[in-house]
This record gives C-alpha cells, sequence and structure tokens, in this order.
C-alpha cells in the first residue's frame, strides 16, 4: 500500500499497487459539532464499504442523571449541547412538567418559543455561513473567506446576522449559550421595554441581509442524492410551524406523540455496521432537521416565506439531503419574521398590563410545585431536528430513569445510507472524479446534515465487534 | 511563531458540548480581528485546514475521560508553548465529573446494553495529566475573559482573571441577596461572570469552580443550618467542580461524616 496525506485537510489516500483498491479516510471530520471519522473503501469503481465512526467520548448523561432533583435536570440536559443548549432545556422542561402536572402560562409558552427560535436562528446562521458555505466556495473556513475582498461582506453579513440572533437568544434567557431564565413553571426574568424596542429595531435593519442570504444559497449548485427509499419525519402542528409543540409525523404515514414516540421509533442494530440506528419500527431510517421540518410544513411558514421559495425557483417536498441547506435559509426567514412577530406580541401585552404593574414577571413566576412521582415526556424540533426526552421521576421528585434522543442520532443511520448511496453513485457517474474529490463531497454530506456530534449521547451503544 | 511572524493558535476537544469553542465563534464583533493577529492554525470545529504543530497558544476544551484523552492532552501539552483549560470542563472536569460519585460501571450498565465496548474512565481536568499554564472558568467560559487571555499572552504579560468570591461581583451590582431563599453558591464560588445568574433571579450553581481560598466545610455547614439535606450539599459539590481537589474532598468529607455518624 503507497499512501498519500494531506495534512492541509486530514484526507488520507492508501492505495493498493495495481490492484484498484483505495482507502480514503477522513480522520477527523472537521466543520462538524463534535468527533467523527468517515472511512471509505474502493475497488475499482465499486464502493466495497464505507464506515462513519463516531469517536466522540461518551459523557452518561443518562446515566448521572438518576438521583438529581427535577428542577435541576434542564440545566443539566443544556450542557449535552453548547450549540442548542435551549432546546435541550425547553424540551426537558416540558417533560418534567408533563410528569408533574405543571400547567405554564401563555406568557411563559410564547417566550420559550421566542427562546427556541432565536436559537435556531444563530444556529443556521452558523451553518450555512461557516459550516456549510467554505465547501462551496472552495475555502477551508470562513476565516480564510474572509481574506477574500469580494466574499469580505458575505462573512460580516454573517456575523452581523449571527450577532443578533444570540443577542435575542440572551434578551430572553439571559446569555446564548447555556441560558440561565427559564425554569420548571416559568421565567425567574423577563426582557424589558427599552430592551425589547431596541432589538426589534435592530431586526428590521437585517431584512436586506435575509434576502442576500436567501440569494447566496439560490446560487449554490448542490449535489443530489437520490434514494428510493428516503422517509423524512418532523413535528406537525394544527395551527403553525412546529418549533416546541406538535405531534410527530414522516413522509411515509409514521404518526405519534411523545407518549407514544417508542411506539414508532426503535434503535436497533444493523448488519455490518457499527451504530445502533434509530429506525421507524418494522422499516428503516430516517432524516429529521430543516429539510424534513419545511416538507411536512410548508404550509405553516408565512406567505412570505412561501413566496421566497417559489421566487427563487425552490420546490418542496424535496427529498435530496443537500437541499437542506435551502430550508436552513428558509428557516432564517422564517425565524427572523417569527422574532419580530413575537416580540411584536410582547410589547402589546406589556401595554395592556393593568396599572402600576410595570413587568411581565408575574404572568412568567413559577408556580409552587406538587412534588409527585410521575412519567413525562416531549418533542421538540430543535434546530437540527427531532428531539425527545422523557423522565420517570420518584416520589421525592427525583431521577429515577431518563432517556434522550438527540436529532443528530436519529440521523445517524440516514447519513450512513445516504453516504453509501451518494458514493457509488459518484464512482458510477463521474470517473474523472479524484478520491481527494470524492472525500470532500462525502464530508459535504455529511455537513448538509449539520451532525451535533456532542449531542448524540446515545451514539455509543454502538460499536459492534468486527469479523 | 509561524513563517508570517503570527502567532500559531490551537483548539482541541476532549468530551464537551462545544459551547465553550462556540463562545471563541460567538466573538462576532472581533472575530477576525483575531484571526488577523494570530493565525489559528488547528480549530476542526471551524476550519478544515489542519496545520500541524507547535503551536504558541493551545486551548483545550472538555474534560478527560477516556484513555486516547489523556494521549491526546499529553500531546497538545507538548505542542503548545502555552496550554489553556478552555471552561470548566477543562479545568474542573465540569459537569461531566457528576459520573464520578458512581461506580464507572453502574453508569455505563445505566446507559450501555454492552459496557465492555466502552471505554471509559472518572471524569478529570486537563491538570490532572499536563501542567496548565492557565484555566478559563465557566461554563461557558465568558467570552471578555477568553479575550483578556489572548491579548496577555500576545503581549506576553500575566492575564487579569478574577478568583475572589462572586458575593463581591453581586454586591457591587447591588443585587438581592439569594442565599436565604435558595442556598445560592455565590459564597464559595469564584467571580468573573458578572453575577449573571443572581442578577437574573437564579441562584448561582457554581459553574466557575470554587473562588480562591473557599471555606467549603463552613459553606456546607452554613447550608445544613438552613435545612438543606446531606444529600442536597453534597449534589451541590458534585455538580460543575465536583473533580477540582478541593470541592472533591469536601464532597467525600461530607459523605464519609454521614457514613460514620
Amino acid at each position: 500500500m503507497s499512501m498519500g496525506m494531506s495534512s492541509e485537510t486530514g484526507v488520507r489516500i492508501e492505495t493498493g499497487a495495481g490492484t484498484g483498491a483505495r482507502q480514503v479516510t477522513v480522520d477527523y471530520l472537521a466543520r462538524v459539532e463534535g468527533e467523527g471519522k468517515l472511512a471509505i473503501s474502493i475497488q475499482g469503481r465499486k464502493l466495497e464499504s464505507l464506515v462513519l465512526d463516531i469517536f466522540e467520548p461518551p459523557r452518561f448523561f443518562q446515566g448521572f442523571l438518576v438521583g438529581r432533583r427535577y428542577n435541576e435536570v434542564h440545566e443539566i440536559v443544556s450542557r449535552i449541547c453548547g450549540i442548542c443548549p435551549v432546546s435541550h432545556q425547553i424540551t426537558a422542561l416540558q417533560a418534567i412538567e408533563s410528569a408533574l402536572g405543571v400547567a405554564v402560562s401563555e406568557e411563559t409558552r410564547l417566550l420559550r418559543r421566542l427562546l427556541a427560535v432565536a436559537q435556531t436562528f444563530q444556529s443556521h446562521v452558523l451553518h450555512v455561513y461557516m459550516l456549510a458555505l467554505p465547501d462551496y466556495l472552495g475555502f477551508p473556513s470562513v476565516l480564510e473567506m474572509a481574506r477574500e475582498e469580494s466574499l469580505r461582506p458575505a462573512v460580516e453579513r454573517a456575523l452581523r446576522l449571527k450577532k443578533l440572533a444570540n443577542n435575542l437568544t440572551a434578551l430572553v434567557g439571559g446569555r446564548a449559550v447555556h441560558p440561565v431564565t427559564a425554569v420548571v413553571g416559568g421565567f425567574t426574568a423577563v426582557p424589558g421595554r427599552a430592551e425589547v424596542a431596541q432589538a426589534l429595531a435592530r431586526l428590521e435593519q437585517v431584512e436586506d441581509d435575509i434576502w442576500k442570504t436567501l440569494r447566496l444559497v439560490a446560487g449554490l449548485q448542490l449535489p443530489r442524492v437520490e434514494r428510493a427509499d428516503a422517509e423524512q419525519v418532523a413535528l406537525v402542528h394544527p395551527q403553525e410551524y412546529p418549533v416546541n409543540e406538535g405531534e410527530l409525523h414522516s413522509t411515509r404515514g409514521a404518526a405519534a406523540t411523545a407518549a407514544t414516540y417508542r411506539t414508532v421509533i426503535e434503535e436497533r442494530q444493523v448488519p455490518h455496521s457499527f451504530a445502533l440506528y434509530s429506525m421507524v419500527r418494522g422499516r428503516g431510517p430516517f432524516l429529521v432537521g430543516p429539510l424534513a421540518r419545511v416538507n411536512l410544513n410548508f404550509a405553516h411558514l408565512t406567505p412570505e416565506v412561501r413566496q421566497a421559495a417559489e421566487e427563487l425557483g425552490w420546490e418542496f417536498p424535496d427529498e435530496n439531503p443537500f437541499a437542506s441547506i435551502r430550508a436552513r435559509a428558509l428557516e432564517i426567514y422564517y425565524c427572523w419574521q417569527e422574532c419580530i412577530r413575537l416580540l411584536r406580541w410582547y410589547q402589546q401585552r406589556l401595554g395592556e398590563l393593568p396599572a402600576g404593574v410595570t413587568t411581565m414577571r408575574e404572568r412568567v413566576r413559577p408556580r409552587p410545585v406538587n412534588v409527585r412521582a410521575g412519567q413525562g415526556a416531549a418533542l421538540t424540533e430543535a434546530p437540527r431536528g427531532l428531539l425527545y426526552h422523557s423522565y420517570r421521576l420518584g416520589r421525592d421528585g427525583r431521577v429515577e430513569e431518563a432517556d434522550i434522543v438527540s436529532p443528530t442520532a436519529h440521523n445517524v443511520a440516514n447519513i450512513q445510507r445516504d453516504l453509501e448511496v451518494f458514493v457509488a453513485d459518484l464512482l458510477e457517474k463521474d470517473e474523472e472524479l479524484t478520491d481527494e474529490e470524492i472525500a470532500l463531497k462525502s464530508e459535504m454530506l455529511v455537513r448538509s446534515y449539520d451532525p451535533c456530534i456532542s449531542c448524540s449521547v446515545h451514539f455509543l451503544d454502538v460499536k459492534v465487534e468486527r469479523h | 511563531m509561524g513563517t508570517n511572524g503570527k502567532p500559531h493558535l490551537a483548539v482541541y476537544k476532549l468530551s464537551s458540548c462545544a459551547g465553550c469553542q462556540l463562545q471563541i465563534l460567538n466573538l462576532e464583533d472581533v472575530l477576525l480581528d483575531i484571526a488577523g493577529a494570530v493565525e489559528i492554525a488547528y480549530f476542526p470545529m471551524a476550519s478544515r485546514r489542519m496545520d500541524p504543530g507547535p503551536y504558541d497558544i493551545g486551548f483545550v476544551e472538555g474534560a478527560v475521560t477516556e484513555p486516547a484523552e489523556i494521549e491526546k492532552v499529553k500531546t497538545a501539552r507538548q505542542q503548545c508553548r502555552v496550554l489553556v483549560a478552555l471552561g470548566s470542563c477543562a479545568a474542573f472536569g465540569g459537569l461531566p465529573s457528576m459520573k464520578n460519585r458512581f461506580p464507572q460501571h453502574e453508569v455505563e450498565r445505566r446507559v450501555y446494553q454492552r459496557p465492555d465496548w466502552i471505554h471509559s474512565v472518572a471524569a478529570r481536568p486537563v491538570s490532572e495529566y499536563v501542567k496548565v499554564d492557565a484555566i478559563l472558568r465557566g461554563c461557558p467560559i465568558d467570552t471578555s475573559e477568553f479575550l483578556e487571555l489572548v491579548k496577555a499572552v500576545l503581549i506576553g504579560i500575566r492575564p487579569r482573571l478574577a478568583s475572589h468570591s462572586l458575593c463581591l461581583e453581586c454586591r457591587l451590582q447591588e443585587n438581592g441577596c439569594l442565599f436565604d431563599r435558595t442556598g445560592c453558591m455565590g459564597p464559595v464560588t469564584a467571580a468573573g461572570c458578572g453575577a449573571l445568574c443572581p442578577g437574573l433571579g437564579r441562584a448561582c450553581e457554581g459553574c466557575r469552580g470554587p473562588a480562591e481560598g473557599a471555606n467549603l466545610a463552613g459553606f456546607a455547614r452554613l447550608l445544613e443550618a438552613k435545612g438543606y439535606s446531606r444529600r442536597d450539599v453534597i449534589d451541590r459539590f458534585q455538580k460543575y467542580a465536583g473533580a477540582e481537589p478541593s470541592m472533591a474532598v469536601a464532597a467525600t468529607a461530607l459523605a464519609w461524616e454521614e457514613a460514620h455518624a
């Protein structure tokens, strides 16, 4: 075997002399949140095997949550993921509140929606510009892009939007990473009038940035994955675009609530694979995330967002996982509009407060909790897709059992399946493609899922011995 | 120094949530200036380009929880002139160290069907295995402290990082004291966050680790006098900094005392 290594990108190519056998390895997947590796074995123009290997160490959240009190669970699970802490917090809060029979006010419900939408806004801007775009433009990172004069404005736009979205998360949650104000039953602090007015004014200034983001994404040449057996799963809500509420639906008719989730989604071992795969029971792997959300909820996007999709020539449903970046761009537009709508609603509510009351604090103040034994589950849409939390509490309000399945844990089997189909197809159709290009295109497919490997508390039951 | 005369910077990841790395990218106003002042040579979460070492300054995010990570921090130490623990996981073992109170096989069995495939060890701070030149506290880190540290390394001076009690910062902000109502960890926790949580009506949970000279045993007695159970007190000590030596000793002493009472 001879070996070539590109120190710049971490792609390793080993060739068996005269046999046509090649091994293409990406030792450390870049621009994803967490640690993963990709190994592709090729014989001539045939894909022999492909392994997406997750080497992120297990952190045992479900193990050490046992014995902790109900009111610190959301704070602890926030630390599963620094990119989508809000999703883990809100999902845990809703599951715990369901277990304890705690009802929350409409104000709490809508402030949680604002918190989650602001986080998705930030996460999508981060992904589109900093994690995905460099591949399409031929740069190793957004920092190198910034050195090109022609691209500098796009990078500055990304930073402007990202900062705006982070500030919105902090406006409600106190800070952007691991926010602190959301608690069981409500919030410990609320945004003030002046801050809300200021945030609205800033949001209204960036409409042009949003449109430029959409047009930038529309200009990208997206590769395609052609798969006949694709299935996509997202929450669906009768009245609104799903964020923290709704029921699970799939493009092939699967349906469940948080309480019946385990009867519809299962995890199982598959021959020749290393991961414990999430499957629709009796069927196969599925995709969750912005593309699944847009495909299943297009009608609940605002008329302006739907209009934008039409103007850009984007048709949904679209089953190509690379189209996730279009769904993300549309959701950036949606999140921007939704933040404005929710802040205006908040302003209006402030105006309706009785004389002498100056803040919304009373409307979101947590009430004393009647601690009891119980079981509760919740499903939400995190930036990267469907998130499931379930807890069993003892009579003392301490956790007896925790079950958490993150979006990336839902997606990992599907990423593997997509990669197999995609790489086999590339080898068959394009003789000119170098191994280095195959590695890059495969990485682009993995990154199109925006995998959050740190999140995947479930990944590692996983290593099956190889014979 | 690299060929272009700029100091080379590296960011490593161990067992962590990536939130402290994200905090670096959250420095939107100055990110491009930082990228101009230093060469970001190794930062896999941000770039596909991974230049080989040595580096002038390295940040390690996450706790050490696997034999492979012990090797990784040793390599990082060799590669970096200045090595910094980025956030409470790297500095104190962080929240993942909550598992250390249980026998490893017990937590493994709770989560995995086949614990024999898992190679995890107790969560430890980076400083357990290699010398660390500085720590940045917090879950997540404070972006202004990160900047302070980078600037100090660039000029070659000692960074100004707080290690006094949070109460001082909280009082300066004129927040009402939460201790009586919530058993706030402020008295024994290091400042530097601007007393963010108490300012928002939340008790401090101790995410920045113990303040310099914190009297943990005295604080435990104070909590118990307020009616907190021994178990609640130990829970508080075994949260964000349970693997930090003074916290670990205090929690162990409390547990031992209870078992032998």
